[in-house]
């Protein structure tokens, strides 16, 4: 009787995730489907679900307009060189926070994630004045440092999490046996720390590469991302629909595949230490 | 180094130097709409005329607006022509941020743009952008709907007359709503097109000492009868409804009635997306005898940042876009009813694009909006469906914000006027007007 009652609510939760998962992809799906459709079935009313005639020229159309390929690769330097960096300045900071906390250790950390409820446009001009000065406006180095800034509280406060469930005295023990500062990080804590310090970089190349606000204010030709791609494609007179999916398509197509395959990675490095 | 090789070294160094100056690789700032990606696709044209190239840095209209304005602002310097519009053109020229447009060549007839076009997108009488395109609104209506009420559509008709046409074609159980209006708060949304309203009803922003003049009677009148008209004959959910949504809604014959930007028309008559093309009819946009229609006045225009390094290669640019050589390129190309509208006069007397079954109703739109005298009563400002000072992005905003509160119903039109009333003093004063 058990057992029956443990497989009939094991459906119910498969059916349940399945169809809570479909609900969030929906939007996604829904973009795709679009994306293959002519303006006027992309609006039509009762909307058309699958019984369309299927057509690539919306894709025709994006890849005649803009060079797609400039803008992946903008994307790719720019999500890949924040998140790198930004792993960099974190491991030594969490590190720091995790094994020799101070006083003010937990007021440094909620201090960094408060930054995060500062309205980005509040520091746009001023940015934007130094970006003028050093000469980087426009830039793909001007960019990864913006975004490394933006993102480095979440890394720092993902790598303190994961660093805070690794014993203390192993580290400890890697000290009596002469390792170094540099060596206990390099070769003890960040192998240990590997699925945690995975997903950070996958979760944060991610928020990279969805970033809209500075992508979009601090780009016009060379540095402009996928962000700036999809803008382009946006228009508040004229229905484009079908034309703005294939580009949006197209700008998540690579982040969709890169989550696909490591989602493995993703799942174990967030729930890391979850269980207690 | 002998004196021949000195010689031929310096002859090759001015050669290169003075290629350099010749050929500019220009980067011009766009809003994704159909003109605009029409210019783009013509652009080897201007190459092939000048030796000039073109980087399009096309976006959304908002984004552009933003992005333009802290460019100029910060003098960036990423952009070496901007698309910018009748609200920014007269700010940005009195604050000496644009390249005046005072010595364009004689053959491209700068007399030629329309009036009201040139007006507006000067300050103290000196152009500061070159109108690409130029948009009124008017009233795009069923003409089979309109004839099966038993009404005719007069050419100037009265706000009470659309009222009551509006009524007459809903029918609520066929989806057809009687008319269909911008109920989205932003100040270029919902905002400009209540303004201009406004306007026709005798209302204003603010009187000659900038006190804002929701507290008068002709504004109570303008929102309580758009409130209850769309109430009666609007959409469902019209509260959140801008451009895009009407014109999804009108395409698919669920709309008797749209007033809206001029260029929609040739949206609704495309056979390949609209299911009403052959049923439409224009008119001039509604009034309540006061003399003033509820139109607005709208041109993209190209302008020149100051402290651009290639203002000579960029008045090329703009020169080419906005000539009459380029219309006849367009339609060459892509046919009459797909020029750029509303900019200049000789396009108007071309019978082929007279032929245009909106052509006539778009001049005459554009031609009955004052920019310069936009109500009944004298006001301080420049601008039909916004005042031209900076401040007047945000406070519209602000105020539209309110007004769509009333339209989806969650405060009455007196709470709404209340505080529009109070958030307009508060922002001018703060600004230093009152």
């Amino acid at each position: 009787m058990a057992r029956a009652v443990t497989q009939q609510r094991k459906i119910i939760n498969t059916a349940a995730a399945w169809g809570i998962g479909l609900l969030i992809f929906f939007p996604i799906l829904w973009t795709i489907l679009t994306s293959f459709k002519t303006e006027a079935q992309a609006i039509a009313d009762p909307p058309i679900f699958l019984a369309f005639d299927w057509t690539l020229e919306n894709y025709a159309v994006v890849m005649e307009r803009s060079n797609y390929m400039r803008f992946l690769w903008n994307s790719v330097i720019i999500a890949g060189g924040s998140t790198l960096l930004g792993i960099l300045v974190a491991v030594p900071a969490a590190w720091s926070m995790a094994f020799v906390p101070s006083k003010r250790t937990k007021d440094i950390l909620l201090w960094m994630l408060s930054t995060k409820m500062l309205p980005a446009v509040g520091v746009l001009y001023p940015i934007y004045l130094i970006f003028i000065k050093l000469g980087i406006l426009d830039t793909r180095t001007g960019l990864v440092i913006v975004l490394m800034l933006m993102n480095l509280p979440i890394i720092v406060w993902m790598l303190y999490t994961y660093f805070r469930e690794i014993p203390g005295e192993i580290l400890e023990a890697a000290r009596m046996d002469g390792a170094t500062l540099k060596e206990e990080i390099l070769y003890v804590l960040t192998p240990m720390a590997v699925p945690g310090i995975a997903s950070t970089l996958l979760l944060n190349f991610i928020l990279a590469w969805n970033e809209a606000f500075w992508t979009l204010n601090l780009t016009a030709v060379n540095a402009a991302p996928l962000t700036a791609f999809i803008a382009s494609y946006s228009s508040p007179e004229g229905l484009f629909f079908a034309k703005l999916s294939a580009a949006s398509t197209m700008a998540i197509a690579p982040i969709l595949i890169l989550g696909w395959f490591s989602q493995k990675q993703l799942v174990s490095g967030l729930t890391f230490g979850a269980v207690k | 180094m002998s004196f021949k090789s000195a010689l031929c070294a310096a002859t090759a160094m001015t050669l290169v130097t003075a290629g350099g100056a010749l050929a500019e690789n220009l980067v011009i700032a766009t809003v994704n709409n159909g003109d605009m990606i029409r210019m783009q696709g013509l652009t080897q044209d201007f190459t092939d005329k000048t030796g000039h190239t073109v980087e399009w840095v096309t976006l959304e209209e908002n984004v552009l607006r933003q992005r333009v304005t802290t460019d100029i602002a910060a003098k960036g310097g990423s952009f070496d022509i901007m698309t910018i519009g009748m609200y920014e053109t007269p700010i940005w020229g009195a604050n000496g941020w644009l390249v005046a447009l005072d010595d364009l060549s004689e053959e491209y007839d700068v007399d030629d743009i329309l009036p009201a076009m040139a007006g507006g997108l000067s300050h103290d009488g000196t152009l500061y952008a070159a109108p690409f395109y130029g948009e009124s609104s008017m009233i795009m209506y069923r003409t089979d709907l309109m004839e099966k009420a038993g009404l005719e559509m007069p050419t100037s008709p009265t706000w009470e007359f659309i009222r009551e046409a509006a009524a007459a074609m809903t029918d609520r159980d066929n989806d057809i709503n009687g008319i269909c209006l911008r109920g989205k708060a932003g100040w270029g949304e919902g905002g400009a097109f209540i303004t201009a309203m406004s306007n026709s009803f005798g209302a204003r922003w603010f009187d000659e000492d900038w006190n804002a003049q929701f507290d008068t009677q002709p504004w109570k009148d303008t929102l309580e009868f758009y409130a209850g008209m769309m109430s009666e004959s609007g959409p469902a959910g019209y509260a959140t409804n801008g451009f895009n949504e009407n014109l999804s809604l009108f395409q698919q014959g669920k709309c008797g009635m749209w007033i809206d930007a001029t260029v929609a028309a040739s949206f609704v008559t495309n056979p390949n997306d609209s299911e009403v093309a052959d049923k439409v009819g224009f008119a001039l946009a509604p009034n309540t005898g006061l003399g003033k229609n509820a139109n607005w006045l709208w041109a993209w225009a190209l302008a020149i940042p100051g402290g651009t390094q290639k203002e000579a290669a960029a008045k090329q640019f703009i020169e080419w876009a906005t000539s009459k050589d380029y219309i006849e390129l367009v339609a060459e190309n892509e046919g009459w009813a797909n020029v750029p509208p509303g900019a200049r006069t000789s396009l108007y007397e071309n019978p082929n694009y007279q032929a245009v079954p909106f052509a006539q109703m778009t001049l005459d739109s554009i031609l009955s909006a004052d920019p310069q005298n936009p109500t009944v009563d004298p006001v301080p400002y420049v601008g039909v469906q916004f005042a031209a000072i900076p401040e007047f992005a945000g406070i519209a905003t602000e105020v539209s914000q309110e007004f769509s509160a009333v339209y989806a119903g969650q405060q009455s039109v007196d709470e709404a006027l209340a505080k529009a009333q109070a958030l307009t003093n508060d922002a001018m004063e703060a600004a230093g007007y009152r």
